[in-house]
């Protein structure tokens, strides 16, 4: 940042307005990991009391533990996002080097076409991939709920990594050619590296949705043994009696590994590694 | 043998035409540099050479091979980039040795080759170290290396100097100059620098417009251009160019006078005043504005009392001054 532009009150507004913002974002999350430590009397009698010794309680986390397909969901929605991530990246980006590196015929067109998807909500699809996941027999199977988060995040990969790749220098790939790498190692050699951060984003703008997603679980896969975490937890939340002390604890849980994910990802998106290459 | 002839070759983007039937022949061992303002089809060209770019049409051969299908690895040309696209994973030594191991030669041929190149540029304390750890001088001494160890049939050099400050710059240039000598290898360096040009060629290519306008040694050039382009483009400072001139002109005709051919004399055929003295030690450029309005550069070797705003005559000698007809061509008298 140009120096001569900070000033104290700036920096100050600046850093106000994101810890503000932080604390809204926050909140709900917080109010959610405390009365997870509750009883369930507690969590109703003072919602946003931290828990003490009196109102302390694991009953929560027993419940959901003892639930013994607890796991289960959760190993399940860890392969449907890990893999649908794998997928966007991997298929995203090798469009998105054909659309920034070679000139064809129709370039410009395919590069909408394949953007489209952004503006078209691909839940308006649901019958339809409904009706086509029955005839291929992929019902109640992971794999029926990768493809369609594969399909979901395509767009988005394709648009942004496009961008980043047409600013791979030309020189570093036409060097490669001239010292005889095949164009796959140029593309997972030279440029992948160089476009981490952008690969890092899209990882990050897909990830969260396709973890909490409820709709496609509901629809395409609520069998048992296919359950995501997020569609696990509602088996708590009866018409009648909602277990608070489960549903709360089952969704801190929830929080943890895509927590992790998140730090794996963003520390991609600071590291400074392409330095260097090209001036 | 030809290190490379180039026949008839075009070269297209869509309706764009870049290239205009390029002909040319590069002997073996020759420094040929190409020459042009921007835009004017010369890095396009090393590209179809290179076989990065595919010729609309027309032959490209290499060492006496026609090389059209040949991809860019299988040429037998080693090219340095102005950005110098040195890969950023690896480190000095594998930047270098990266294009002999996917030639596959044996290691020990590799070894020799990368450590012969390290002794050449002087690049010893730097050869474990990445790209992003040198400076830029370095890092271009490292592409000029990775170009060496694949002891290529031609040299392709892409405006290697534009991203080196003044000083770097006339130190690499030398360098370049010497490993021609040293290796005695073909070689092709494009730059819109008119002293590089000058300065390395053994034959210079003035391209305009996707079109070769002149070829020949940088003295042929400067003393005999076919056109009033070269003419202009070459030298520095730049050709004197009047168009009411005190000699018989063809109609709409110029006349091409270098800086240094005029001399201050009394009674000159040329009057006018100084409006600026550029004072550098060795010469002195004036640059005058003769009673016809037009301007002028007079460059004086030494150093020079004359102020601004003194009214000046200058003459020259006929035989060194060029007559350019309407078409811009040279005319011969």
């Amino acid at each position: 940042m140009n120096v001569a532009r900070q000033n104290r009150l700036n920096t100050f507004a600046a850093h106000g307005a994101l810890i503000f913002y932080t604390l809204i974002a926050l909140f709900p999350v917080f109010v959610i990991v405390i009365n997870s430590f509750k009883t369930r009397k507690a969590i109703f009698r003072e919602p946003l009391a931290l828990p003490n010794s009196e109102s302390f309680s694991l009953i929560g986390y027993e419940t959901v533990l003892k639930q013994g397909d607890f796991f289960l969901y959760f190993q399940n929605s860890m392969i449907v996002t890990v893999a649908s991530l794998f997928f966007i990246l991997l298929f995203g980006a090798m469009a998105a080097f054909a659309l920034a590196e070679y000139r064809f015929k129709g370039n410009t067109l395919m590069g909408l076409y394949l953007a489209l998807g952004i503006m078209i909500p691909i839940r308006i699809g649901t019958v339809a991939i409904l009706e086509m996941m029955v005839q291929t027999g992929l019902v109640n199977t992971l794999w029926a709920l990768i493809l369609v988060y594969t399909a979901q995040g395509l767009p988005l990969a394709v648009f942004i990594l496009s961008e980043f790749m047409r600013q791979v220098s030309d020189d570093l790939k036409n060097a490669g050619r001239i010292d005889g790498l095949s164009e796959y190692r140029i593309f997972f050699r030279l440029v992948l590296p160089l476009v981490r951060p952008a690969m890092a984003t899209v990882a990050v703008f897909n990830m969260i949705p396709i973890w909490n997603d409820l709709w496609f679980p509901l629809i395409l896969a609520p069998a048992e043994e296919v359950k995501t975490l997020t569609l696990g937890s509602q088996v708590f939340i009866g018409q009648f009696v909602t277990d608070w002390n489960a549903v709360l604890s089952a969704l801190s849980l929830a929080i943890l590994p895509v927590m992790g994910l998140y730090v794996i990802f963003s520390r991609q998106l600071i590291r400074g590694i392409t330095s260097g290459a090209v001036k | 043998m030809t290190a490379l002839v180039l026949e008839n070759v075009c070269k297209s983007f869509g309706v764009v035409e870049v290239l205009k039937d390029i002909n040319l022949t590069v002997e073996d061992g020759e420094f040929v540099v190409f020459v042009g303002p921007s835009g004017c089809g010369k890095s396009t060209l090393l590209r179809v050479i290179a076989g990065l770019e595919d010729a609309t049409s027309g032959t490209v051969s290499i060492g006496g091979d026609v090389v059209n299908a040949v991809p860019p690895a299988k040429r037998g040309i080693a090219m340095v980039f102005q950005s110098y696209a040195l890969y950023p994973h690896l480190s000095v030594r594998d930047n270098m040795a990266l294009g002999l191991k996917q030639e596959k030669q044996p290691k020990s041929v590799i070894d020799e080759r990368v450590e012969k190149a390290v002794q050449m540029l002087d690049l010893g304390a730097y050869v474990d170290r990445r790209p992003s750890d040198l400076s830029g001088g370095q890092r271009q001494r490292v592409a000029i290396g990775r170009a060496i160890v694949r002891d290529p049939k031609l040299f392709l050099f892409d405006e290697p100097l534009s991203n080196l400050d003044a000083a770097l710059r006339m130190n690499t240039r030398i360098e370049i100059a010497d490993l021609h000598r040293t290796l005695s290898a073909s070689m092709i360096y494009v730059t819109h620098d008119q002293t590089e040009a000058m300065t390395l060629a053994d034959k210079i290519v003035v391209l305009r417009d996707g079109r070769v306008e002149q070829v020949g040694s940088p003295m042929e050039l400067y003393n005999n251009p076919a056109n009033q382009f070269v003419a202009g483009f070459l030298g520095s400072p730049a050709m004197n160019f009047l168009s009411k001139a005190p000699l018989d002109m063809p109609k709409n005709g110029t006349l091409g006078i270098r800086p240094e051919h005029l001399r201050p004399v009394a009674n000159g055929r040329i009057k006018g005043t100084v409006t600026h003295v550029e004072r550098l030690g060795g010469d002195t450029n004036l640059l005058v504005e003769t009673d016809e309005k037009e301007a002028l550069t007079v460059r004086l070797f030494g150093q020079d009392g004359t102020g601004v705003g003194e009214k000046i005559e200058l003459d020259f000698d006929n035989t060194a001054s060029f007559v350019f007809d309407e078409q811009r061509q040279r005319v011969f008298s």
